[in-house]
């Protein structure tokens, strides 16, 4: 080998060494971007979250629109229509957070009451029956007693639609026939007396009462 | 003069140029089969957590819904992992002193995020939105298994992009009555072909071209 091959080899090995140690900085990994993701790591924070904590006092651009949500403690206001869409949204919202405790029909007798968590009062007894509906609207977003707030997990227009539904639930154990309108209750009377016929036809005392 | 080459040298030579060819096969086939198999997607393998959490207890015993602790899943591409305050809405009661919650209660007392472990990663260009999906009737089981019953959270999919197209093409059979997005238990009824198209229609799911074009996901 000549000195000069010798020479072009080293310079080739050395500028082979050099390029290649650049190959992680010239590999775009497009599947690992130097980007945050929802809940990343960062290395930048000291606290390594690259979700920031609000600043204190921040308000979320659009939420000045809940302002009207806001029923202090001691009002008994609604401040939203209620109907049937509201209604069946605060069933749906309802079964997610606060069955596990409160139970199904709102008695207090859920799943993780039963492991052992404190049994909630339940919303039948009178004093909540009686209870504004600023009260629940303060339980809700503060918490009461065992439970904590659960402003983090329900925004406002949820908890109006909790609220609505449980005091649809408290009304379906002392409904009366009388508050009924009139169509309703022609259609419960017809059933009724159609229903203590075919129990007079099966001779079953007790088929009357339904 | 000796030879050089042995006799059996003809043989060899013609055998590795003929198995050449079918190396070079099985060397395209084996890098397939390993971008396929869990090593690289990760399917099925459940990793250690900072603190033993169990789906199955907590869903499968308890019945706690999804969107308990997932609260954004239906407004946002993030479903949601849940700050620790959630945790301890249940836990500053319940096993309250269980030495394995410590960590869960040092998180709370010293505003220290728990560093949960990412089970389904996605590559950083796939733009996936659950909120997508869940409105329009696809549901957590269908991508997730049934993690009503994972003591630990694994992988019940492959993730691959071959995965995600295979219901893009043909989502019908993948959608849900609208109340039963959240049911683990939920599997097609008889008559899922012609829900499937019914649904379609309703929610104004898009046609195949759109669903599969390459800007739906990546961007």
């Amino acid at each position: 080998m000549t000195n000069a091959s010798r020479l072009l080899l080293a310079a080739c090995t050395a500028a082979g060494l050099f390029f290649a140690g650049g190959c992680r900085y010239l590999k775009q990994d497009m599947a690992n971007q130097p980007k945050n993701l929802p809940l990343s790591p960062s290395d930048f924070f000291e606290d390594a979250r690259s979700e920031r904590p609000q600043v204190e006092n921040t308000v979320a651009r659009g939420s000045l629109a809940d302002d009207a949500l806001f029923v202090p403690k001691d009002s008994n206001a609604f401040p939203l229509p209620v109907n049937r869409e509201l209604l069946e949204r605060g069933q749906d919202r309802f079964k997610i957070f606060c069955t596990p405790c409160h139970g199904l029909q709102g008695d207090g007798n859920g799943m993780v009451a039963m492991r052992g968590m404190k049994h909630p009062p339940s919303f039948h007894q009178d004093r909540l029956r009686q209870a504004l509906n600023g009260y629940f609207y303060d339980n809700i977003t503060n918490g009461f007693g065992a439970m904590f707030g659960y402003s983090a997990q329900i925004p406002p227009r949820d908890r109006w639609a909790i609220i609505a539904y449980v005091r649809a639930l408290q009304l379906s154990r002392n409904a009366k026939v009388a508050d009924l309108p009139a169509e309703l209750r022609e259609k419960l009377n017809r059933a009724g007396s159609s229903g203590a016929n075919e129990a007079g036809t099966a001779k079953d005392p007790a088929g009357g009462h339904h | 003069m000796a030879q050089i080459f042995h006799r059996s040298t003809n043989f060899i030579s013609r055998f590795s140029v003929f198995s050449f060819i079918f190396m070079m096969g099985f060397a395209v086939l084996a890098v397939l089969a390993a971008a396929r198999s869990p090593y690289l997607t990760r399917q099925n393998i459940t990793r250690q957590q900072p603190i033993q959490f169990s789906h199955k207890h907590h869903v499968g015993d308890d019945g706690i819904d999804c969107r308990y602790c997932h609260t954004s899943v239906e407004t946002s591409a993030f479903a949601g992992i849940p700050p620790t305050k959630t945790c301890m809405n249940c836990h500053s009661v319940l096993f309250s002193n269980a030495g394995y919650l410590e960590p869960i209660r040092e998180s709370y007392r010293t505003d220290k995020s728990i560093e949960w472990v990412k089970i389904h990663r996605l590559a950083d260009f796939v733009y996936f939105n659950h909120s997508i999906h869940v409105n329009k009737g696809v549901g957590c089981s269908t991508c997730h298994g049934r993690v009503d019953e994972m003591p630990l959270v694994f992988q019940a999919n492959t993730l691959l992009m071959q995965w995600c197209v295979e219901c893009h093409r043909n989502p019908a059979p993948n959608l849900r009555p609208m109340d039963k997005v959240y049911a683990m238990d939920w599997t097609p009824t008889p008559d899922q072909e012609e829900l499937g198209k019914k649904f379609m229609k309703e929610r104004n799911i898009r046609t195949t071209a759109e669903l599969t074009s390459c800007s739906t996901c990546h961007r």
